[in-house]
């Protein structure tokens, strides 16, 4: 391995601006008046919030030592398994701070805002082209929110059949938030589990479907990582008893512009433009999770949805089955600016071969480790791929202390304890985006900390050592969390 | 983790396949979760408690349990209706953790039948089903 990622340099210390704060600074000229002054009404007038007075200087070099305590993967790879970090395109960045974009009100009325319009409608087009399906919507803030619009969907299609369905079928290798969202439609969520080899057996779903079962939540690929192959056979089950198929397309980076979702049996999909489709996240930066739906729910979907007139977009609230509107405004439309400019730059050839190249990777990282780390389903996987941390049991360490010790190697950890299926999971995704050097440095970077563990597994029980922060009492902060500055 | 032979498994209690211990105080038994149980979970973190006055069934879901790692299901050993619950979990999860058999302890529950808690595992049998989980 040649030289470390991680090196510890020089890092500067950073108090709250309220602590920096010296009274009469101030990082701005007021303009002069030119207006006449006015007395402010009663109930407005009072003191201000407690604001610290600051240069110009002492906000720039705040958040600028802020950034750099921060890891990002415009720094690092970042291969957080099931979060798709993948590098973020600048040009997306450029697009999106167009004026005619950035300076737009959402109160303009559509005839001024033709060219938001027709983006919006662009993209829904091509989410639909992608996954195969026949109408979309871009309104969900982010996931979860497309799952929870999904069960609405589906609920407000079995009550028009004048159907009242209390189940959703929900396998232990879907996403967490699936039974959730389920549960707040009102639905009870019905748990499967998956096979010995990770996927779901149709056996088990027909076991269990019947007439009160309104549908199914699948995540495909599930988060081990699997395709789940037995995909049109469940369909074909669900469907024979009435009920639909949602499939969560968080993991949808594996497959894009190889599979059609529409024809392999789902009726409802989300998508994470935040995660497959490159714009920033994370830190609770804004998602978007579109929903893509069949014919047959086409007519519930939310409103206002955007129609195409001739050359002319309009907005439309007339479609009485709908159920209704889910977000302010239209959704955040910063993302979706970001991704239909990924989806434009990268074209349907390039879209398929991130895919391809997803998937490479994660399969090339399995194979280099699986002699390292156990691997309890050691099968080709999509585009991540899960270990544990049995072989290392003996020395007693545990998943997370090797991932702690891959900051000090210069890595941002993976996701651990996720799946809960397998136990000590440590869940890794490389993405398209990563060098074969990049990949084959941190291949060698987590062989040495298993090295090590053998060695001198003290060393590994104190790691990171290297971090501005060292390894943080996690407990602590979840028992008595300190929210206040 | 601790190793089976580390593992505190009392003889006065009975045991669930789901990881709970059951002890029948004259007719009101008493519920928490295994020594098994609170290693494998790591520090918990927050305990989420029925009310007093709720029925469930054997099996049933009954609480959840938060660890740094994740949030698992509490379920009933028997069917019935919960008479307590312990307080003291609000402010102190960590009791869970110390004295998983003590003052660790999750609910107290009036059994539907009294007899339903002979059907739990002993702590020898409990100690055979983990070894087979190795």
């Amino acid at each position: 391995m040649k030289e470390l990622q991680g090196a510890s340099g020089l890092i500067l210390n950073e108090p709250l601006l309220w602590e920096k704060g010296k009274k009469g600074r101030c990082g701005f000229s007021m303009p002069r008046r030119d207006v006449v002054p006015s007395p402010v009404d009663e109930g407005l007038a009072g003191d201000g919030p407690d604001f610290p007075d600051l240069s110009e200087v002492d906000v720039v070099r705040h958040y600028t030592r802020l950034s750099q305590w921060n890891f990002g993967v415009d720094a690092g790879m970042y291969p957080l398994g099931s979060c798709t970090m993948k590098y973020n395109p600048k040009v997306n960045e450029r697009e999106a701070s167009l004026p005619g974009f950035a300076g737009a009100h959402p109160l303009l009325p559509p005839e001024l805002s033709q060219g938001a319009l027709e983006l919006m409608y662009r993209l829904e087009q091509y989410l639909a082209g992608i996954t195969g399906m026949d109408a979309v919507t871009l309104q969900p803030a982010a996931g979860a929110h497309g799952e929870l619009t999904g069960m609405l969907l589906i609920r407000a299609y079995h009550k028009n059949r004048g159907s009242h369905r209390s189940k959703i079928i929900v396998p232990d290798t879907a996403h967490g938030t699936n039974p959730a969202s389920a549960a707040l439609c009102g639905f009870h969520p019905v748990a499967v589990k998956s096979g010995e080899d990770g996927i779901i057996p149709a056996e088990a779903i027909a076991a269990i479907m019947d007439e009160d079962t309104a549908g199914i939540m699948i995540t495909n690929p599930n988060t081990l990582g699997l395709f789940e192959e037995n995909i049109r056979e469940i369909g074909e089950i669900v469907h024979s008893k009435g009920g639909l198929v949602y499939g969560d397309g968080a993991n949808m980076n594996a497959v894009m512009g190889i599979v059609q979702m529409g024809k392999i049996g789902f009726d409802v999909m989300h998508l994470n433009l935040h995660k497959t489709f490159s714009t920033p996240h994370g830190g609770g930066g804004p998602g978007s999770g579109p929903v893509c739906v069949k014919d047959i729910l086409k007519p519930f979907l939310p409103v206002p949805r955007i129609i195409k007139e001739g050359d002319k977009y309009t907005l439309s609230g007339d479609f009485p089955e709908s159920i209704g509107k889910l977000q302010a405004f239209y959704g955040n439309f910063g993302v979706m600016i970001k991704a239909c400019s990924y989806i434009m730059s990268m074209g349907s050839e390039g879209l398929k071969r991130a895919s391809q190249l997803a998937v490479l990777n994660a399969n090339y990282i399995k194979e280099n480790l699986k002699d390292s780390l156990y691997l309890p389903y050691d099968r080709p996987c999509m585009h991540e791929c899960v270990f544990s941390d049995k072989f290392q049991e003996g020395e007693k360490i545990t998943t997370l202390d090797m991932a702690k010790c891959l900051m000090d190697y210069g890595f941002h950890p993976p996701t651990i304890y996720f799946p809960l299926v397998v136990h000590g999971a440590m869940m890794i995704e490389p993405t398209e985006t990563e060098s074969k050097e990049d990949i084959d440095h941190f291949i060698a970077a987590l062989k040495a900390i298993v090295a090590e563990a053998g060695k001198d597994p003290d060393l590994l029980k104190r790691a990171p050592t290297r971090p501005k922060l060292r390894r943080l009492d996690e407990t602590a902060a979840a028992r008595k969390p300190c929210l206040a500055g | 983790m601790k190793e089976l032979e580390e593992l505190f498994l009392p003889d006065d209690v009975q045991y669930t396949e789901t990881h709970e211990w059951a002890r029948d105080d004259s007719g009101s038994v008493t519920v928490g979760i295994t020594d098994y149980a609170q290693d494998q979970l790591g520090d918990i973190v927050f305990v989420e408690l029925p009310e007093v006055g709720d029925i469930f069934e054997e099996g049933e879901e009954f609480g959840t349990l938060e660890s740094v790692k994740a949030v698992s299901e509490i379920c009933m050993p028997v069917s019935g209706e919960i008479t307590a619950i312990n307080e003291l979990l609000e402010e102190a999860p960590e009791l869970v953790n110390q004295e998983p058999y003590n003052n660790g302890w999750i609910i107290k529950v009036k059994p539907d039948n009294p007899d339903e808690i002979n059907n739990l595992m002993t702590s020898e049998e409990y100690v055979e089903m983990l070894k087979g989980e190795e």
